[in-house]
């Protein structure tokens, strides 16, 4: 134990994900060691995301205003929905710069192990939005998982009488990757999910 | 195939050992409590991922001692030299090196090395509860098909889930009960996709083994009865769990999986008030048997100890068929099995080990093993395993001269 300051420190970095106590640790003294301004500058990052940011009113998704960067976005194509379980996804997703559409975060997957039901998600908001907005196609873009299979299909359920095309992400083989890397689940996938050269 | 070489470093009693193996037989001959189970469990660990004495691996490691390692030197069927290296840790995972290259997921190494372990435990098979019939097919598909122990953990983790949901549902009443019930169909559905190529698998793996089980039954017992093996599948015995000669014929044993799914969502639909009664998923691979019978009377409660020894060593020798049907042939370990026979039993048995590559067997007395090969003394010193090969040329022991003239 150290002394109570450097303590309270160790042990509130110690409960961020993926930093184990010894981690904590060393960030902790590194923070010791540093400059004023740079740990001043670290102390108001955090302050000022708690304070600014906010979940978009819309999709869900971070936001600074009301509403996030890409329901404001006036070129995006509102006519395509992807369903994704977390913000995260919505950044990876951003990074193919191949979606054009936008985007509907649901803040997870049914999963009742973690008491998680289906009301926990944001789901109404997402039955709302297609009454107001005019969407043809979801894209359900969840975790091939089990939870995610099991959310996909309790969306593709509850859709299904609203008339919208549903769509599902494919799972295969991974690009620039050789076949006989791929694991035998992927690889039973990729045959199942084959299709037609056009 | 054949284990060539096996080097062992800190891995139960043995703190530092090396023997080479040869084709055919090797016995391995010493006391009980001298380390002979510990070799063959450590060979088994390096094929399978797992003992078949204890669940994780830290027991493996010698007490006291860090880092144990188990290293394999195997010759293909097709006489490729092939190396299976493991690292076992007592506080952190298992490194695996396959061909001297480090291997990111256990699975990957899985056939390089290949075995069929016989142990006194394995009675259990035909004696004990249902969950070791499951366990004995799972484990023969998982070594047979990579793809099975996918569908497996699959199927568990969507289990564990519904259970769960379950659980919450019997808590629950009015307008959240009806929320919850809303998506139990998605993990109904979730488990159905599962359980059906896992319940196809199985029947599969029975019919294959049908066969292979009667004909050995029948080398080993005295009494030479058909053996009857039936999967009772919780979804109903519709699912085509018998074993009718007549359609199992040709090359196409897995069952269409169609017919398997409609008798799974038949059967939920009909047990689903008892489900949520209970909080307890009851229809899927899980909760179904293995059906044995001798003759026309159920293994589990009829059959002799003599009788119930016999059919789980036929199962066992079995699943040797049904591995060498993809790949390459297994290799035999038998642990401590020919002190439980008698004198007839053991001399067929020894004449079914004569049709395998290579056969490790352990024995706390020679005598006991009607069997010509090579022999190792195990021996316990100063609380460490070591082996002695004997020379395969050398001299009979001495005898008191009363044999000669």
């Amino acid at each position: 134990m150290y002394e109570g300051a450097v303590q309270d420190l160790i042990d509130e970095l110690g409960r961020l994900p993926g930093v184990g106590p010894k981690s904590a640790q060393r960030i902790a003294f590194h923070l010791l060691q540093t400059e004023n301004t740079d740990a001043q500058r670290l102390a108001d990052a955090i302050t000022t995301v708690k304070a600014t940011i906010r979940f978009c009113t819309r999709c869900w998704n971070i936001a600074e205003a009301e509403e996030c960067r890409i329901c404001r976005d006036t070129r995006r194509d509102g006519s395509v929905l992807c369903v994704v379980e977390e913000p995260r996804d919505v950044v990876a997703i951003e990074r193919t710069r191949e979606f054009q559409g936008r985007y509907h975060v649901l803040g997870g997957a049914i999963s009742p192990i973690d008491g998680i039901g289906p009301d926990d998600l944001h789901l109404k908001e997402l039955v709302a939005r297609l009454d107001a907005e005019p969407v043809d196609e979801l894209i359900l873009a969840m975790n091939p998982n089990v939870e995610g299979e099991a959310t996909a299909s309790y969306l593709s359920r509850l859709l299904a009488p609203l008339g919208v095309r549903v769509t599902r992400l494919a799972s295969g083989l991974p690009v620039g990757g050789d076949l006989d890397y791929a694991d035998e689940v992927t690889l039973g996938r990729a045959f199942s999910g084959r299709r037609d050269i056009p | 195939m054949r284990l060539r070489r096996l080097e062992l470093a800190d891995i139960r009693s043995y703190d530092r050992v090396a023997v080479d193996l040869g084709p055919g037989v090797t016995i391995l001959v010493g006391q009980n409590a001298q380390g002979k189970t510990n070799l063959l469990e450590a060979v088994q660990r390096a094929a399978t991922g797992s003992s078949h004495r204890v669940a994780g691996d830290g027991p493996l490691v010698r007490f006291g001692t860090e880092i144990g390692i188990i290293r394999c030197e195997v010759v293909t069927d097709e006489g490729r030299r092939r190396t299976l290296d493991l690292e076992i840790g007592t506080g952190r995972r298992t490194r695996t090196r396959v061909d001297g290259q480090d291997v990111q997921r256990a699975a990957q190494a899985a056939g390089v090395l290949r075995v069929v372990l016989f142990a006194p435990e394995d009675v259990a098979i035909v004696r004990g509860d249902p969950s070791e019939r499951r366990r004995f097919l799972d484990d023969v598909l998982a070594q047979r098909r990579p793809a099975f122990a996918a569908a497996r953990s699959e199927h568990d983790r969507a289990l564990r889930q519904r259970n769960q949901l379950l659980k919450q549902i019997r808590g629950l009443t009015g307008s959240s009960r009806d929320a919850a019930m809303s998506s139990l169909d998605v993990w109904t559905e979730q488990l159905i996709t599962h359980g059906t190529q896992i319940i196809a698998a199985r029947i599969a793996a029975i019919r294959t083994l049908a066969g292979p089980v009667d004909r050995f039954y029948r080398d080993l017992a005295d009494r030479p009865e058909p053996i009857g093996l039936t999967y009772r599948c919780s979804a109903g015995d519709d699912v085509d769990g018998r074993l009718d000669p007549a359609s199992s014929g040709g090359s196409t044993m897995v069952p269409e999986t169609a017919p398997i799914a409609q008798a799974m969502r038949r059967t939920f639909a009909a047990r689903q008030r008892e489900e949520t009664a209970r909080g307890l998923t009851l229809v899927g691979p899980h909760r179904d048997d293995l059906d044995l019978t001798i003759g026309e009377l159920p293994a589990r409660g009829y059959s002799s100890h003599g009788e119930a020894w016999s059919l789980a060593l036929a199962l066992k020798l079995a699943t040797y068929e049904v591995l060498a049907e993809v790949g390459d042939r297994p290799i035999v370990l038998l642990d401590d099995v020919f002190a439980e026979l008698d004198t007839t039993r053991r001399q067929r048995l020894a004449a079914a080990c004569a049709g395998f590559d290579q056969v490790l067997v352990t024995a706390a007395v020679e005598a006991d093993v009607p069997l010509e090969g090579a022999k190792i003394d195990v021996e316990l010193l100063d609380g460490r395993t070591r082996l002695r090969p004997r020379d395969l040329g050398a001299p009979p022991a001495a005898t008191d001269g009363s044999v000669a003239s």
